[in-house]
């Protein structure tokens, strides 16, 4: 004979709605924000953080199934050369590294920005400018990284070496890419003082996560290639 | 400024073009539908390719009239040629498993239904959304036109097994063009599965309404969820084995050509690589895979069950646990479809303990759904009849996988006729019954109408008889050692078999016309069926809450609470014997969960 009336718990005040936490497990309630069942209240997660993980989890499958190709096919057979990594790639790391460091000087304008600050030293688009041009300086370094190898004589079929680092790079690369192509829909909607906190956030996971993919493939390259 | 979270990304307004509103639609419920429509139209170039493949092997010299329209060279004199028979057969199952059980039960019916059982008015990513049916919808074209271009589809079976894929078009008809044809199709196929994820999850962990704990989500939904979750982690491992595949055709790379190969007398250029590397890629996907295209079934079969047993299963949250369960064991037993490949073969035993272990959620989840049944008096409608068909085919099929998961029988068992029969009963035709049981129960809330129930029981009763037709023998013919894949039957010990594969072929022509009574009551009901009032089935879970079919926003812009968990049947309410899940109303006898 319970009673089947449960009343949702009570919110935690304390709670805060940007503490960029993904979700809690999903144990909690949201509350419906002017009769509009999906603008919750400040207390939910934005779902654009669970969809980066998302996102984050299927290029990680993905990177791990090419290092998995890559072990495999090292021990599968005796035509395996070893190859030299190009210098510049070094250089590429460290300019990666750089642009999620002016990401995250960015970030940290942002919310003065949005919050009414509107002074042009301040402006966290600056920032962003130089992020991603520093993206595009990695993905130029990288090309410039086949070329080093293409002069050696190394192409994508010379052996199995070099087809997966051409394969590696060049997916890592075409991610890069997309990344910046998220960033211009990041500034777009900072110039328009319609940018969401969640939605920097995301972008700036992705951002970072491309960097520490590259170190993880730098490593795996210098490794075993 | 408030963060409105959710709020811009799913809310838009009601579409006024024809474009935005039937074509490039926002709206999850018409691109639940659009997925629906392909996998109909998939499951029909399936199905006829099955009755080609069966026909060939029943009456091998039998020219089938127009079957040379089909192929350049494939059938001189309308008589199949080896090649395409295994060009049919490759397609069929292609067809099958990507177009048809991974597109209905999961992204059909779970785009149409999973935002409303979570009482959100859409996707958070409408836009990403829309792209993941187009996505799929051109993977589907590019696979269509392999037949073609070139020498047609590739012919090295829906696992695409190296070398013979990655050689090139030496290998045969098709394994040129056509295996590169098939890697960009699954590859885009992937992409779209992506986007579809993107979707399903933040709905579910973000999205859920007021009131709506996880443990209030319907059985479906949890279905879809633990589904979106391993399409998320076993597709992100198929698109990189394809992008090898291709590069192995077209950038002279060897990830899976092994070196000394000859072929025709020829030295095959590649070498260096290895074969069971791309088993190794594909089964990590594909295990899971075949995990993807029934667990959705499941969730959907369970609900129309409570639903017509007016109770409640034994325990919501074991069949829950038991799902997940199958999710995380799926992607520990991927070894068991190489047991003869090649490997270690300790490994086989790493890879049988876990697939004897994985028998045990299954069994939980059938005993739990017989059991609930139990004492329960259900109502018989053709949605009932084929979640019972479920159970049975699963049982079946479930059954058969016990053999199979040891290593000492394989050796006589795999690449036979029982594996044939083992995946049929319980993916292919299970999943069926459960897409079937979906249909019956939902066409109501989808197009408003009430599909005649008399036809499909009808439906029920011949599919079931069929289906049985068709797959039991084959358990008879694979310990017989009739070996899979083979075109014809002309070894001594094989050709008393024919025989059986005769009477399969006829049973497979007649199951197969049966589906045009559902045909016609899926079309006659569409356009012409008794308007269906919103909630038909006495149903509990938020979908029954709103008109048949529903508005755009789904709840017409109210706020949705839910007070109880979904299944509240056989209590005492206002309403009769169940409770909406939306209704603040206090009952006695309620079962709740904790």
């Amino acid at each position: 004979m319970a009673t089947t009336v449960h009343e949702p718990p009570k919110v935690e005040p304390r709670r805060s709605p940007e503490s960029g936490h993904s979700g809690n497990g999903g144990f909690r309630n949201l509350v419906p924000n002017n009769g509009n069942s999906t603008a919750v209240q400040d207390y939910a997660t934005a779902p654009s953080r669970t969809a980066i993980w998302v996102l984050l989890a299927a290029i990680g499958m993905s990177f791990a199934a090419f290092t998995s190709a890559l072990i495999v096919r090292q021990g599968a057979s005796l035509d395996w050369r070893h190859l030299t990594l190009p210098p510049i790639l070094y250089l590429n790391t460290l300019v990666l590294l750089a642009s999620s460091m002016t990401l995250e000087l960015a970030r940290r304008r942002v919310a003065v920005f949005m919050g009414g600050a509107r002074t042009a030293d301040q402006n966290p688009a600056r920032w962003l400018y130089v992020t991603s041009l520093l993206g595009l300086v990695f993905v130029a370094g990288q090309y410039a990284a086949w070329l080093q190898l293409r002069s050696r004589g190394l192409y994508l079929a010379t052996n199995p070496a070099s087809s997966f680092f051409y394969l590696l790079t060049a997916i890592h690369a075409l991610h890069v890419l997309g990344g910046l192509a998220g960033l211009t829909y990041v500034m777009r909607k900072l110039q328009r003082a319609v940018l969401r906190r969640s939605t920097l956030d995301s972008f700036s996971y992705y951002w970072h996560f491309m960097g520490i993919l590259w170190v993880y493939l730098l490593l795996l390259l210098w490794m075993k290639l | 400024m408030h963060d409105m979270s959710a709020h811009a990304a799913a809310h838009h307004g009601p579409p006024t073009s024809f474009i935005r509103k039937h074509v490039f639609s926002l709206d999850h419920k018409v691109i639940g539908k659009q997925y629906y429509g392909l996998g109909l139209v998939a499951v029909i170039i399936g199905m006829v390719l099955s009755w080609l493949v069966r026909l060939h092997l029943g009456w091998t010299n039998y020219a089938i009239p127009g079957l040379h329209l089909l192929s350049k060279n494939g059938a001189p004199g309308d008589v199949m040629t080896p090649e395409f028979y295994l060009q049919l057969m490759t397609m069929h199952a292609t067809f099958m498993v990507f177009f048809v059980l991974t597109v209905a039960p999961f992204a059909a019916f779970g785009n149409f239904f999973l935002p409303i059982h979570t009482g959100a008015e859409d996707m958070p990513f409408p836009h990403f959304n829309m792209m993941s049916f187009w996505t799929t919808f051109v993977a589907f074209c590019v696979m269509v036109t392999s037949f073609f271009v070139g020498d047609g589809p590739t012919l090295g079976g829906w696992t695409q097994y190296a070398p013979l894929s990655a050689i090139g078009s030496v290998g045969g008809p098709g394994q040129g063009l056509g295996v590169v044809i098939w890697a960009i199709s699954i590859a885009i196929f992937c992409v779209g599965q992506l986007f579809g994820a993107l979707n399903f999850i933040p709905n579910v962990l973000d999205l859920r309404c007021k009131g709506m704990s996880m443990w209030r989500l319907p059985m479906p939904t949890w279905a879809w969820f633990i589904t979106s979750c391993m399409g998320l982690t076993s597709f992100s491992v198929l698109m990189p084995a394809c992008i090898l595949l291709i590069l192995d055709h077209v950038a002279g790379t060897s990830f899976f050509v092994p070196s000394n190969l000859v072929i025709n007398d020829q030295l095959q250029p590649h070498a260096g690589g290895s074969t069971l590397l791309w088993q190794h890629l594909f089964w990590f996907f594909g295990h899971p895979e075949v995990y993807i295209a029934i667990v959705p079934g499941m969730g959907i079969i369970s609900h129309v069950l409570i639903t017509n047993m007016r109770k409640p299963m034994l325990s919501h949250r074991v069949l829950v646990y038991s799902m997940g369960a199958l999710a995380i064991l799926s992607y520990m037993v991927y070894g068991h479809h190489m047991f003869v490949s090649g490997m270690n073969p300790f490994s086989s035993l790493l890879f049988s303990f876990p697939t004897l272990l994985i028998t045990i959620p299954s069994t939980i989840i059938v005993l739990i759904l017989i059991g609930s049944l139990y004492g329960a008096k259900l109502r018989i409608n053709a949605a009932s009849l084929f979640a019972l068909g479920f159970i049975s085919l699963f049982i079946t099929g479930g059954v058969s996988g016990f053999f199979l998961a040891q290593p000492s029988i394989q050796i006589l068992l795999h690449a036979t006729y029982f594996v044939v029969a083992h995946f049929h009963f319980t993916m292919a035709i299970a999943a069926i019954f459960g897409i079937f049981s979906g249909t019956y129960f939902w066409f109501p809330k989808m197009w408003g109408r009430m599909m005649n129930d008399k036809l499909g029981q009808l439906h029920f009763w011949l599919t079931f008889v069929g289906v049985y037709c068709i797959f039991m023998p084959m358990h008879y013919l694979g310990l017989a050692g009739n070996v899979r894949r083979y075109q014809a039957f002309v070894v001594d010990y094989m050709q008393p078999l024919v025989g059986v594969h005769q009477f399969i072929t006829i049973a497979a022509l007649f199951t197969g016309a049966v589906q045009f009574i559902f045909l016609y009551n899926l079309i006659h009901s569409r356009f012409w069926g008794e308007p269906a009032p919103d909630n038909p089935w006495q149903g509990t879970s938020l979908e029954w809450s709103i008109p048949s079919p529903p508005p755009h926003d789904n709840f017409g812009g109210r706020h949705v609470v839910v007070y109880h968990d979904p299944y509240q049947y056989g209590v005492e309410s206002s309403t009769g014997d169940y409770l909406m899940q939306d209704s603040p109303e206090q009952v006695k006898n309620a079962h709740d969960e904790p």
